[in-house]
């Protein structure tokens, strides 16, 4: 997309009660002001405006040209429909999305769950919250490879912490990140610790927002622990924890980089494979291009309505 | 509401004295949350309260401090014994000479100046574009200036994975200027620059900068660029500081991004060069490169931690 062009809009309304010679001077001076002052912030913007139109207006659209193309020995052809139903025919894409799925599910029953439960205890505790704070965010600082990389020493079936912790409980030792049944759990755990520590203070700032005098009118109400949370701190962090669930829907179905680190991507028998990690393969493996963005689209397509649906929320929510 | 707290304290940030407020109103609230002080205050209460707030703080500390503790220590330990099940508390004995062999073999010091050189320069690039854009849309107002800022935030709404294939095809040929990025500190840098959440931060923040302020210094015939540098600039230490850590701690994590753009060993990231050389060296050598891979972010954590917390819940519902 081109940069836009300069066209200072008709904004020199002549003045009413101005006549003759003396209007048509100040409405040129008025004309040529505004000239000026969008020179100056057109000036402004053309470093922003040149890099999204680079790397981000461009490529959006690029990404709908090549999902219907073709790339052969150097040559772009026209594919009209045939990479899309090449995706969809492609078995690993039922398996991909079956996994991304699941990874969504269990990262938000952990990766959502956990934080707010968190947030709700900490907020109570009148000692010692920067520390837990700090030790809650601690992860998020971390090198994704560093992490990563800890977490497979932690899940080695011989010598790794989590079987020598399942022992001290007497229950039987896994295989992690080797077995089909227990790889992706092994991936999600890994990364809620890694990345919950943002929900979390989220979360406690908007605990902290609530004004005290609901619980005490609660209380009169003779209203237990419980009902409080139900009737009093859910409500009043609806907006809040409905527009996390849905940023986190959205980042967790692209979920890459964990799943990549871990276990190289595919993880036994695929069993760790998500979509993105399907589209990398395409593009980058097998250097088809097409089919990568064609199943970025339907990606696309499926993330659309999570985001629709957000955006109207995260506005309701500054008026 | 809660999102009106959150939306007030966004805004707040703009001024101190708003802030202190701000921060009164939480205090107080801080004094009547889910449970009563009246049942705090009695000796179940009292025994309740500290037995949960030890638990937790042992929890946590074993949780998210635990993994720091065994990367800093199974990089002083011998490879056996980083391997050895059951895996040992302490070193039985201390081997800082896996620091210096991880240094030199790995070659950290390459690693780490190139991850220095892509988030500086790409922390100089966000400062100086998105600012500069942010400037022009929130106080001068060009035509067509609600166009573009809808088009940047509209970049929010595509998922970034889907964009990558056709972001990486830009950067190997760049359009009108013909130039292929591979292996360039460009690659990282420009991209950077098409953050829409770090302009729409900044232009909100501008936003709440009184026009008189600006007007005046026109008025005395300061040019635009002179009332940014000497107005606008100073006033927003607190937005531009957030913006630096997380363009600076952005390109620290990155992982995907680079190790397409960057192949070269020579010029890879942290991140991704530890996790290519990874199987080639014994564990305690990778263990300690980790250790020395996570001291920078940690570190800017620990200093700007205040920064950090305050620019998550300004940031925090990014789209």
């Amino acid at each position: 997309m081109s940069a836009p062009t300069l066209s200072p809009r008709k904004a020199t309304r002549p003045r009413p009660g101005h006549s003759g010679p003396a209007r048509r001077d100040s409405a040129r001076e008025e004309f040529l002001r505004a000239v000026r002052r969008n020179i100056s912030a057109h000036g402004f913007l053309i470093g922003a405006v040149l890099c999204f139109s680079l790397f981000s207006w461009y490529p959006m659209v690029r990404e709908f040209i090549l999902a219907f193309q073709k790339n052969e020995d150097g040559k772009t052809t026209w594919a009209g429909w045939s990479n899309l139903t090449y995706v969809f025919n492609d078995p690993a894409f039922w398996q991909a999305w079956r996994n991304t799925l699941l990874f969504t599910v269990l990262a938000l029953l952990l990766g959502f769950l956990v934080p707010f439960v968190i947030a709700v205890v900490l907020n109570e505790f009148r000692h010692g919250q920067g520390y837990l704070r700090l030790l809650v965010y601690l992860p998020v600082m971390l090198p994704p490879v560093a992490s990563v990389l800890l977490f497979k020493y932690f899940y080695d079936p011989g010598y790794g912490l989590f079987n020598r912790i399942l022992a001290i409980f007497h229950l039987p030792e896994q295989q992690w990140l080797q077995d089909t049944t227990t790889s992706m759990l092994s991936v999600v755990i890994a990364a809620t610790w890694m990345n919950m520590g943002g929900a979390t203070l989220i979360y406690l700032a908007a605990l902290q927002g609530i004004p005290g005098e609901l619980y005490e009118a609660a209380e009169l109400d003779g209203a237990g622990l419980l009902r409080k949370i139900w009737h009093v701190t859910i409500p009043q962090t609806r907006l809040i924890l409905s527009l996390l669930l849905l940023m986190q829907i959205i980042a967790t179905m692209q979920v890459f980089t964990e799943p990549f680190l871990l276990t190289n991507g595919a993880g036994p028998e695929g069993s760790t494979t998500t979509v993105v990690y399907l589209i990398y393969q395409y593009a980058f493996n097998f250097n088809n291009y097409g089919s990568a963005a064609a199943l970025g689209l339907v990606l696309l397509v499926v993330l659309a309505g999570f985001s629709a649906v957000y955006v109207r929320l995260s506005r309701s929510s500054e008026d | 509401m809660a999102s009106n707290t959150l939306v007030s304290r966004r805004g707040s940030t703009a001024r101190k004295s708003a802030r202190r407020g701000n921060e009164g109103a939480a205090d107080r609230s801080r004094q009547r949350t889910l449970i009563s002080p009246a049942q705090l205050g009695r000796r179940r209460g009292k025994v309740f309260y500290w037995v949960v707030f030890a638990l937790v703080m042992v929890l946590f500390t074993v949780v998210f401090l635990g993994p720091l503790y065994w990367m800093v220590t199974g990089g002083l330990k011998t490879t056996q014994e980083v391997v050895q099940s059951p895996p040992t508390a302490f070193p039985s004995s201390i081997h800082t000479e896996n620091y210096k062999q991880a240094w030199t073999v790995m070659d950290l010091s390459r690693l780490l100046f190139n991850t220095l050189y892509y988030a500086f320069g790409a922390l100089a690039f966000q400062l100086i574009f998105d600012v500069a854009a942010a400037y022009s849309l929130s106080k001068l107002r060009p035509v067509f200036g609600k166009v573009i800022l809808g088009m940047m935030l509209a970049t929010l709404m595509i998922p970034a994975t889907v964009l990558v294939v056709p972001q990486y095809l830009t950067v190997l040929d760049v359009p009108v200027f013909q130039r292929n990025l591979v292996n360039s500190p460009w690659a990282i840098w420009l991209p950077s620059v098409t953050n829409a959440f770090n302009i729409f931060l900044l232009k909100r923040f501008f936003d709440s900068i009184p026009g008189e302020l600006l007007d005046a210094a026109a008025m005395d015939g300061a040019s635009p660029l002179r009332t940014l540098r000497s107005i606008v600039l100073p006033i927003s230490r607190p937005i531009l500081g957030v913006v630096s850590i997380f363009a600076v701690v952005g390109v620290w994590k990155d992982f995907l991004w680079p190790m397409l753009t960057l192949p070269d060993p020579n010029k890879q990231t942290l991140n991704v060069g530890i996790y290519s050389l990874a199987s080639g060296v014994p564990e305690n050598v990778l263990i300690a490169a980790l250790t020395i891979a996570s001291i920078p972010t940690l570190l800017i954590f620990l200093i700007f931690q205040r920064n950090i917390m305050s620019g998550l819940t300004a940031g925090g519902l990014k789209g």
